[in-house]
């Protein structure tokens, strides 16, 4: 049904960038998740220890709380900067070019 | 019907108070059991108001596709966060401190790879189940076989654990026989889902999920508010009570060497990415657009939720443990370390605070369990009987019936396997579902979704083989042949297989799908380019209802 234009559009130049730097940026941001988890649980297995130091030398909050905690906010921060550039400067692309093949689209 | 099911549900109750010991546990079972009848009462108005809404299968398995990227973002944290996340991880941080937030951060990080890797693909390429994606230009027969007994596994064993859960939890919080809780649990969840579907399921998903997040941040305000809002205070507090003293703020015994962390990992990020019922929600938004909204939406939620259970954690070292009210002559909680946060909620709120949050534990369980049995229905009714048993030679009507079918026989399953397992060790369970969700679902469809030379030969047997050393390596590994079985010492030395299993079906799928010459795998191979347009563009793709 839809054959003719798959054909079009996977002739397009502009969607063929638009499938390349998309991938590109999914694939960064796939990266930093994994990089950054990967790094603090290969840090609790080869050196607990560092995860244990106090922030101050009288209190007892160890630099874990903080790296923790940072890694939440950071995945949530993460999938706000992707949704964005999806939603926004992609979709943006995108749409237009089902415009010009003529395809309805919100 | 539902007024009767109101007045049966409350004569249960009266007849558990009766039997109920302790004047001071029944003035707190009314309160609780009076918020838990408005609850259902309330999703039962709900179920019927859907149940109108509900006619076509593409209604009663995605809720017509309508539903927002925020609600949908809000159900699926309610998925996510079950009483035994919440009661669990508020009890790991009770009993180790910092550990409790390792393992919260491991169930957070497959969201965003869920987000840049799965979630609009999947929304682009589906219909009603991920089965429908991995087979998008396979051979139907063989891998919705494989994908629905994934999901069927998965939905089963998640089942059980959360059957059993609930039955102790009631049986404690409420005063009633774990039978009696166990099969109103399965009767509740089999009313949402028959008459409400996905409408229903999602809407009792959302409520509960305000519920819960409203409750915790009002507990982690009053912990806070008792510390002078100063987390130092807190920490300190807890360091000088607590048995184990400063090692609260450090790792403890949760990682204990690389293999086990890094498999832990792969079982947990790849795991949420392969879970039937999850994957299921993508289905129920318009477009890409709001599938990706979800997933944003979902991490905030339960990265928020987190950061709570470890502050009610904190909060109930330093209000619950000191306070004898709380503890049996041992010093050990009364309930065990599962009860620390609603000893919590008794300690910061009183009475009626703590009716209402058994209230939240309770509306949790039939929360997650609808959300479960639907993505299980839907595997049973759209996978092996539409597209497998009668090979597409099917109406909706006939196929929503099945689902309903489908429904009731696995509430039925449910109810007796929560009452056979009452007595075993199910602490497996939850880790075997993210193993098999690991190694056989997630595989088969991610490389459906990105590999072009993914063949129907590669999938079925490399994924069945996944799923294969998955159950095997649980079953040889510490938890089950020593802590269940009661063997000296484990064959397979590790308690996370997902390293080896999920190694195991990736390599033996590329394998199996390079080396596959049959015409068919030819065709195969060149029906990618179509699919790949497709999930990119969603052109093609299944809209929303009209109505």
């Amino acid at each position: 049904m839809y054959t003719d234009i798959y054909n079009q559009i996977k002739a397009d130049k502009e969607y063929q960038t638009l499938v390349k730097r998309r991938k590109r940026f999914a694939l960064s941001l796939t990266i930093i998740i994994l990089f950054v988890y990967f790094s603090f649980i290969l840090t609790l297995a080869y050196a607990p220890h560092v995860f244990a130091i106090p922030l101050s030398e009288n209190g007892v909050t160890s630099l874990g709380i903080p790296v923790g905690v940072g890694i939440i906010v950071f995945s949530f921060i993460l999938t706000g900067i992707y949704v964005r550039k999806a939603n926004h400067e992609f979709d943006t692309i995108l749409n237009r070019l089902k415009d010009d093949l003529g395809i309805k689209h919100d | 019907m539902i007024k009767f099911f109101l007045l049966s549900l409350f004569s249960l109750s009266l007849m558990a108070d009766a039997f109920s010991g302790e004047v001071e546990k029944q003035a707190l079972n009314i309160s609780a059991i009076i918020m838990f009848v408005l609850f259902v009462g309330l999703t039962l108005v709900i179920t019927y108001w859907a149940a109108k809404r509900t006619s076509t299968a593409k209604d009663f398995y995605t809720a017509g596709g309508g539903i927002t990227g925020f609600q949908n973002g809000l159900a699926i944290a309610g998925d996510y966060m079950s009483a035994a996340s919440f009661l669990g991880i508020s009890a790991l941080v009770y009993a180790n401190g910092y550990d409790g937030l390792i393992y919260s951060i491991g169930f957070l990080v497959g969201w965003p790879i869920i987000l840049f890797m799965v979630a609009e693909k999947l929304r682009n390429l589906g219909k009603f189940t991920f089965a429908d994606v991995a087979s998008y230009r396979l051979k139907q027969k063989p891998i919705r076989i494989l994908a629905s007994f994934g999901a069927i596994a998965t939905v089963t064993l998640y089942l059980i654990a959360q059957m059993v859960g609930s039955g102790k939890l009631i049986q404690l919080l409420f005063g009633l026989d774990y039978e009696v809780a166990v099969i109103l649990v399965g009767i509740l969840m089999i009313m949402y889902v028959t008459f409400g579907g996905m409408l229903a399921t999602t809407w009792v998903q959302i409520i509960k999920a305000v519920l819960l997040l409203s409750g915790a941040t009002f507990m982690a305000f009053m912990v806070m508010k008792s510390m002078n809002f100063s987390f130092e205070t807190l920490f300190a507090t807890a360091v000088d009570v607590h048995p184990k003293g400063l090692a609260i703020m450090a790792p403890g015994g949760l990682i204990s060497d690389p293999i086990s962390a890094i498999s832990l990992a792969i079982a947990l990020m790849f795991g949420t990415a392969g879970l039937p019922h999850i994957l299921m929600r993508f289905f129920t938004v318009s477009n890409a657009k709001e599938a990706r909204k979800s997933v944003f939406y979902a991490t905030g939620f339960i990265g928020y939720f987190y950061m709570l259970t470890f502050i009610i954690g904190f909060g109930a070292i330093v209000l619950v443990s000191t306070n004898p009210e709380y503890l049996e002559a041992g010093k050990a909680l009364i309930g065990g370390n599962n009860m620390a946060a609603i000893h919590l909620s008794h300690a910061v709120g009183g009475d009626l605070f703590l009716g209402f949050i058994s209230a939240v534990a309770f509306a949790t369980i039939l929360a997650v369990v609808s959300g479960l049995t639907l993505a299980g229905a839907s595997a049973i009714s759209h996978d092996l009987y539409s597209n497998v048993f009668v090979e597409g030679k099917t109406d909706e009507k006939k196929e929503m019936r099945v689902s309903k079918y489908a429904t009731i026989a696995l509430g039925v399953v449910a109810i007796f396997l929560g009452i056979a397992f009452e007595e075993q060790n199910i602490a497996f369970m939850v880790g075997l579902a993210f193993a098999i969700a690991a190694s056989a679902n997630f595989p088969i469809l991610f490389l459906s979704i990105y590999w072009s030379k993914l063949t129907t030969r590669g999938a079925f047997i490399g994924g069945s083989l996944g799923l294969a050393t998955a159950v095997l390596l649980v079953i040889l590994g510490p938890i089950v042949w020593v802590q269940v079985l009661g063997n000296e010492e484990a064959i397979f030395p590790y308690k996370y297989p997902a390293l080896f299993s999920v190694s195991v079906a990736f390599i033996s799928i590329y394998i199996l799908s390079i080396t596959d010459r049959s015409k068919n795998a030819e065709n195969e191979r060149a029906a990618f380019e179509h699919q790949h347009i497709r999930s990119e563009t969603g052109i093609g793709s299944e809209g929303a209802s009209s109505h």
